[in-house]
């Protein structure tokens, strides 16, 4: 078993209220950084530990800390992005619901860090009971003096807000949740300018993921070097892995970065192997806009060594073999899904999640959807494979948010490596209309008719 | 001029009712709207909706929208793009239990398609119907954030996980009995915010 810095202590009974995450080490993060530390000087931990943003980018945390604008005179913001809408992805929820105050401990220490006086939790709309979990988490804070005014006698004032959603993926991509905590529709905004100099309210704001901020605390605690040496060259520390699909023990696992992804997906103390004795098929790997690898390709990279958990390993081979860690949401497919049908199943949610600004996006994923439909149902046609790689080909690249890349990302890996599953449909359509394969459906009627566009414009 | 019929859509109901909250409520309401800096009021527009949704109605009629719109002086358009936008907001008069299905891959690969097949079936609806006794609406979802223990649905925002098709008829009987004895179900949005 690899060492656990985030959830070590989850089995504590009573570890969500303030008083057991206290006995139990809680807060002495906040206290060693807040009475002992500079402001730099926690900055610099944060760098020395290598942490990577856990949202998806896997982007160096001191690093974009640094780009804060310090000069400006307007007030710094810290917004903590709890939206968790990527499929497959369900650790924040799972880290937020067993232990909130590691949570806003990590809060204090990086407002701290980053001279932050106010910071807002967006959580997606469908974890309403988790907004109830960390209002109470922030109310024993603030009795405990270690929020509001003056904390720890130290000077340093801090209020945490929590501010829900409303049910939209696309409000986790970092400027369109600003806008969103702004009280706006979702709509990505165009980068530069970054929210590091304009963010919330036009003020330099920092967004960072749950994961991410919750990591600042054994960080704090142990020291960077410390969290450095665990992991493997720039993919240190933990990571939690969210896996679902058809294995034996689905759930939120904390790994040490560099564990091999054949042992994550057949050790006991992790996945446990495929369900029902079947055979393992596919993964994705990093939520469900990385691309797909058949089961070849994910437990040996295209050179023959073994992969690994890590941000580089997982990319070995770009994506001509290779796929990404993303946010770590890890998606098994057992040999009887079919390949076709779970492309359209996630082009559908693209579709339905694009917010409609760039043609590109809204047009291309209801058209690629349209196509997948009729291979998946026996009407397609040699042709419409290639016609697929072309669509999503124009959309990468070509839009104002990384959502176009990350619906044409799974199209793409798809036909790549399982091409002879599209052609198959093509050529039985009998076969694919007939047999009930795989098990994912999208009803005819719910696809955007020729006129419209995939948004709920009006 | 006549502005109401600029700003009509084919979805909005306008009952012609005067709506209001309580004063606990708006005791609630005006204490997150401080949460945000002198100006932004408007920033409370999403967690104001989502109180207004659940006390006044179960959806969002233009009578509403235009309240909530009053509340945080800003004008109603900015009220009624948002609530367009976003897909907990109703814009029709829903059943008192909203079951609310995810259809995305991980949740569909571990049975979620058969679980909304048999709810289709039992409860005779279509995914954006509602039963005649209004009792019960069906919706289909995106991936909600809890794929290691799918199938899993939503009904008004409670999460139930790891669905089977029993499970599923013991949860609607349950919820047949309460509408009877009148249970609230989850926590409301105003108790969650403390
Ligand atoms: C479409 C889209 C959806 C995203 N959803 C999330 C999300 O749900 N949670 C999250 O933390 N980051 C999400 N991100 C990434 C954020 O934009 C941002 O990079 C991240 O919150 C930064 O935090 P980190 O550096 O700590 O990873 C999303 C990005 C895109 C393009
Ligand atoms: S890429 Fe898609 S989701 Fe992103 S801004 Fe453009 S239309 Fe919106
Ligand atoms: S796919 Fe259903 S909860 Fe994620």
């Amino acid at each position: 078993m690899g060492r656990k810095l985030l959830l070590a202590n989850i089995d504590v009974p009573g570890i969500r209220g303030f008083d057991a995450y206290r006995a139990h080490g809680g807060y002495a993060a906040v206290e060693k950084a807040l009475r002992g530390m500079s402001v730099s000087e926690v900055s610099a931990e944060v760098n020395r530990s290598g942490l990577r943003g856990r949202g998806g980018a896997g982007f160096p945390t001191g690093l974009k800390w640094s780009f804060l604008d310090r000069k400006s005179d307007k007030p710094r913001y810290l917004v903590c992005n709890a939206d968790e809408s990527e499929p497959g992805t369900f650790k924040d929820r799972y880290l937020m619901h067993h232990l909130p105050h590691l949570l806003i401990e990590g809060l204090i220490i990086s407002s701290y860090a980053l001279g932050v006086n106010t910071c807002y939790i967006y959580i997606r709309g469908e974890f309403k009971y988790i907004v109830g979990i960390l209002e109470r988490a922030i109310r024993e804070a603030h009795q405990h003096g270690f929020l509001g005014e003056n904390i720890l006698g130290t000077g340093f004032s801090l209020n945490i807000y929590v501010h829900p959603g409303a049910g939209a993926y696309i409000c986790g991509e970092e400027t369109a949740l600003l806008e969103s905590l702004e009280g706006k529709r979702g709509n990505p905004r165009i980068k530069p300018p970054f929210p590091a100099f304009k963010g919330l309210y036009g003020c330099p704001t920092v967004v960072n993921n749950v994961e991410t901020l919750a990591t600042v605390v054994p960080i704090i605690n142990m020291g960077g070097d410390e969290y450095a040496r665990i992991g493997r060259g720039k993919s240190t520390g933990t990571k939690l892995i969210s896996a679902s699909g058809n294995i034996n023990n689905p759930g939120v696992f904390e790994i040490e970065m560099g564990l091999p992804v054949e042992d994550f997906i057949y050790a006991p103390e992790y996945c446990g192997g495929i369900a029902n004795e079947k055979y393992l098929k596919a993964v994705i790997p990093g939520g469900s806009s990385v691309p797909i690898l058949p089961a070849d390709l994910m437990l040996n990279t295209a050179k023959g060594e073994k992969r690994l958990m890590t941000y580089e390993s997982l990319a070995d081979g770009d994506f001509v073999s290779g796929t990404m860690l993303g946010s770590g949401g890890f998606i098994v497919y057992d040999e009887d899904q079919c390949i076709v049908r779970n492309t359209l199943n996630l082009t559908h949610f693209y579709r339905h999640e694009s917010c409609g600004q760039c043609s590109p996006c809204r047009e291309g994923t209801s058209w690629m959807e349209k196509v997948l439909y009729r291979l998946e149902h026996g009407e397609g046609k040699m042709s419409d494979i290639d016609l697929l790689v072309r669509v999503a080909k124009n959309i990468e690249g070509n839009t104002i948010c990384p959502l176009g890349d990350a619906a044409a990302w799974p199209v793409a890996s798809a036909i790549r490596h399982f091409r002879g599953e599209f052609e198959y449909h093509v050529k039985h359509p009998e076969v694919v209309k007939n047999v009930h394969h795989g098990a994912l459906k999208i009803e005819k009627e719910s696809l955007i008719p020729d006129s419209g566009t995939g948004v709920n414009y009006w | 001029m006549e502005y109401n019929n600029i700003i009509t859509h084919p979805k909005f109901i306008k009952e012609g009712k005067t709506v209001a909250f309580s004063d606990e409520i708006m005791a609630k309401v005006q204490s997150l709207i401080r949460r945000y800096p002198d100006g932004q009021q408007k920033s409370a527009l999403l967690p104001v909706l989502h109180i207004a949704q659940e006390e006044l109605g179960g959806f969002l009629s233009v009578d509403v929208m235009d309240y909530v719109a009053s509340l945080l002086g800003i004008q109603p358009i900015e009220v009624y793009e948002v609530a367009t936008f976003y897909s907990m907001f109703y814009l029709d008069k829903m059943g008192k239990y909203v079951i609310e299905v995810c259809r995305t891959g991980p949740c569909a690969i571990s049975g979620g398609e058969q679980i909304l097949a048999h709810l289709q079936d039992v409860l005779e609806i279509k995914p954006g119907e509602t039963t005649s006794d209004g009792i019960f609406s069906l919706k289909e979802v995106e991936c909600l954030g809890s794929c290691g223990t799918g199938p899993v649905m939503q009904v008004n925002t409670e999460y139930y996980e790891k669905l089977t098709p029993g499970k599923v008829d013991k949860l609607l009987e349950d919820l047949r009995e309460y509408v009877n004895r009148d249970k609230q179900g989850d926590s409301s949005w105003a108790e969650n915010f403390c």
